[in-house]
């Protein structure tokens, strides 16, 4: 029954990229044959992986954490694939190509929350949770507030994040392979559901795996091939970069303008990750606090190897690319003067692959483009149909008392109701500034999960009450401090200043988040305030020790 | 867990040595880290100029370049040295109290 469904939803997927590529040809790019057919075989891959995992997947647990037999050098791999979104491999390259090294200063910040996370997270993570972060912050408190919170929090964080992953794919499947907007939408849509649903966190993680393994690769030979023109010397590459662009792109730019502005974004970006429910989940999928550990160890240095890398290859495209009579937009040139390229900055790294490796390796980037949007948007969904079907069906509607068997139905249906979701949204905000999406996805993720998850683990004193309205405020306060700044308050909705002065809120929300739960813990004088804090004494324990921890299930 | 078992755990000398060294090596490496890259951020905050300094007089590389692709091999060294030290002492001791209360599991 199962197999004919996947057998169906298979086809149905193919001929619809059959139609569309078909129908792509008369759109004014051209056909990408080989990006077509490279994709094609990752896609059958990834389909032959999720059928296998389908087979493997037979409880709540294996759903949601693969089993928890990952081991933790797979789980780096795993959430290096998550977290090198498309986004953060053409943004920040095509930010090095326009800014240089404004480039660099942003990659720090995306790398220097993972060590807080193995220091502070990732052990007690594991050794208290099962399937999701909620479960830690819910330990030791009252589960129907506290997993009413985190489950916003997880929904509010992932459906913003999915947001964002829907409409950059869509315009970047529309520039590379010549597909309509709606059509390239509708499709990464249609696998995401296909790998979670079928294949849960399994199926998953290995798309994750493959896809971090081709991103690595494909920019290594980018970078090298860069380097190589300049007899691997730095001083070269930068000398020739400076002559073309000026030597501005050797020092900080307006990235940072204001001391406020440097540490709010600062703390998005080091207690946001510490926030993101796609990637606390991540942890649950290894056996114990040492793999988790390892993970860590491992994901860190994917990370920071593959934003070393987006640094070379922004150079590359700035001595390769920038001026270039063949990537040069010669339609917009004449109506807005410089150098501007096809499809805009963030496409440097695209041209540089064109460059570098010809028609052939344009192919291959713009698959694995393509595959990396696709592993992102899938450890998305599963976080979020966790967080409605572990969180709000199993334990807040059902108390606890429901089989493994039923709630891993609840959480496939939820996966299918956030893939139609996503592909609306995707749709209905083609046209709109999602600027601010992500922004807003990391300081919700600092301001009302980091905190909770945080003091639950380490503060004896932390009651439901205080945690309920921190979190809350914490949340409110990210969202409202959004609204009011210059990005919605004046581009979008095109006032003339904005009420609140700076882009990123962090550091007021997380700061709220973290004093109303301090003040609402402190002053809960009820009976159950006290049993809370008698119960962290044994929750401390088995955080540090793992005694009691989760293990894997044997197959 | 129990309350006899809670009470024996927090009394096991191991458990009371994991949990003091862990805190303190976890705590110290967390704000090194922070005071490296706020050190970092405040520098381009207040006096973007220093990072711009080229490296020698006929040089276009600044200051700037090995400064932050030194703070991305830190990140990294900073994790493998808090895993190296977790795999061998603190698993150590951590199983040293597994054994002691596996009885009573």
């Amino acid at each position: 029954m199962i197999s004919r469904i996947f057998l169906l939803l298979i086809l149905g997927a193919v001929s619809l990229l059959a139609a569309a590529a078909i129908e792509g040809e008369a759109m004014q790019r051209e056909l990408n044959l080989s990006a077509i057919v490279m994709f094609v075989i990752f896609v059958g891959a990834t389909l032959v992986i999720t059928y296998w995992a389908a087979k493997r997947t037979k409880s709540a647990k294996d759903f949601y954490t693969a089993g928890g037999g990952i081991t933790g050098f797979q789980n780096g791999m795993a959430i290096a694939g998550d977290y090198m979104s498309a986004a953060s491999f053409l943004g920040i390259s095509g930010l090095v190509y326009l800014n240089g090294y404004d480039g660099l200063i942003y990659s720090i910040g995306f790398l220097v929350g993972w060590p807080i996370i193995l220091f502070m997270i990732a052990e007690p993570l594991r050794n208290l949770g099962k399937y999701t972060f909620a479960d830690v912050a819910s330990y030791r408190l009252r589960q129907t507030p506290i997993r009413i919170l985190a489950a916003s929090g997880s929904i509010a964080t992932v459906v913003l994040y999915l947001i964002a992953q829907m409409v950059g794919s869509g315009k970047l499947i529309q520039l590379l392979f010549g597909l309509e907007y709606e059509v390239a939408v509708i499709i990464v849509g249609i696998l995401m559901m296909l790998y979670v649903t079928f294949g849960g966190m399994l199926a998953t993680t290995w798309v994750q795996i493959i896809k971090a393994f081709l991103l690595l690769s494909g920019a290594t030979f980018m970078a090298v091939a860069v380097m190589a023109h300049y007899s691997f010397d730095f001083g070269q590459l930068f000398a020739h970069a400076t002559e073309l662009k000026g030597v501005e792109i050797m020092s900080p730019g307006g990235l940072i303008s204001d001391p406020v502005s440097a540490i709010s974004l600062a703390v998005a970006l080091i207690f946001g990750v510490a926030g993101l429910p796609h990637i606390l989940m991540r942890f649950f999928t290894v056996s114990d606090a040492k793999e988790a550990r390892k993970s860590v160890f491992y994901a860190t240095g994917f990370i920071g190897y593959f934003y070393i890398l987006t640094f070379i290859i922004g150079f590359g495209a700035i001595v390769m690319i920038f001026k270039n009579p063949e990537y040069l937009d010669v339609a917009k040139q004449a109506i807005d003067g410089g150098y501007p390229i096809f499809g805009g900055n963030n496409m440097a790294a695209i041209h540089l692959s064109h460059a570098v490796g010809g028609d052939f390796f344009l192919g291959f980037i713009s698959a694995v483009a393509f595959a990396t949007i696709l592993a992102v948007v899938s450890g998305l969904t599963l976080a979020g149909a966790s967080a409605i079907s572990h969180d709000l069906y199993a334990s807040v509607i059902k108390k606890g008392k429901v089989d493994s068997i039923t709630e891993m139905k609840v959480s496939k249906a939820a996966t299918v109701v956030l893939g139609v979701v996503a592909i609306i949204m995707g749709i209905l905000f083609e046209q709109q500034n999602i600027a601010f999406v992500v922004g807003l996805a990391f300081a919700i993720a600092a301001s009302a999960n980091f905190p909770i998850l945080f003091l639950s683990m380490y503060w004896r004193g932390l009651t439901t009450r205080g945690a309920v309205i921190g979190g809350g405020l914490g949340l409110a306060t990210a969202v409202i401090l959004v609204i009011l700044g210059p990005i919605v308050w004046v581009d979008i909705l095109e006032n003339e200043t904005a009420i609140f002065p700076y882009k990123y809120p962090a550091l007021f929300s997380i700061i709220v988040a973290f004093i109303a739960t301090y003040i609402f813990s402190v002053t809960d004088n009820s009976e159950g305030a006290k049993d809370e804090a008698e119960a962290f004494e044994a929750q401390y324990i088995r955080a540090q020790t793992g005694i009691g921890a989760e293990g894997a299930t044997e197959h | 867990m129990n309350k006899e078992m809670v009470e024996k755990i927090k009394n096991n000398p191991d458990y009371q040595e994991l949990v003091s060294k862990r805190s303190s090596f976890s705590i110290k490496l967390t704000i090194l880290m922070l005071i490296v890259y706020f050190a970092f951020i405040l520098t381009i905050a207040f006096d973007p100029s220093f990072l711009g300094t080229p490296l020698s007089g006929d040089s276009v590389t600044t200051v700037g370049i090995p400064v932050g692709i030194a703070i991305i091999f830190f990140a990294f060294v900073l994790t493998g040295i808090y895993t190296k030290r977790a795999n061998s002492e603190f698993d150590e001791l951590n199983n040293k109290i597994k054994e002691s209360v596996r009885e009573e599991i």
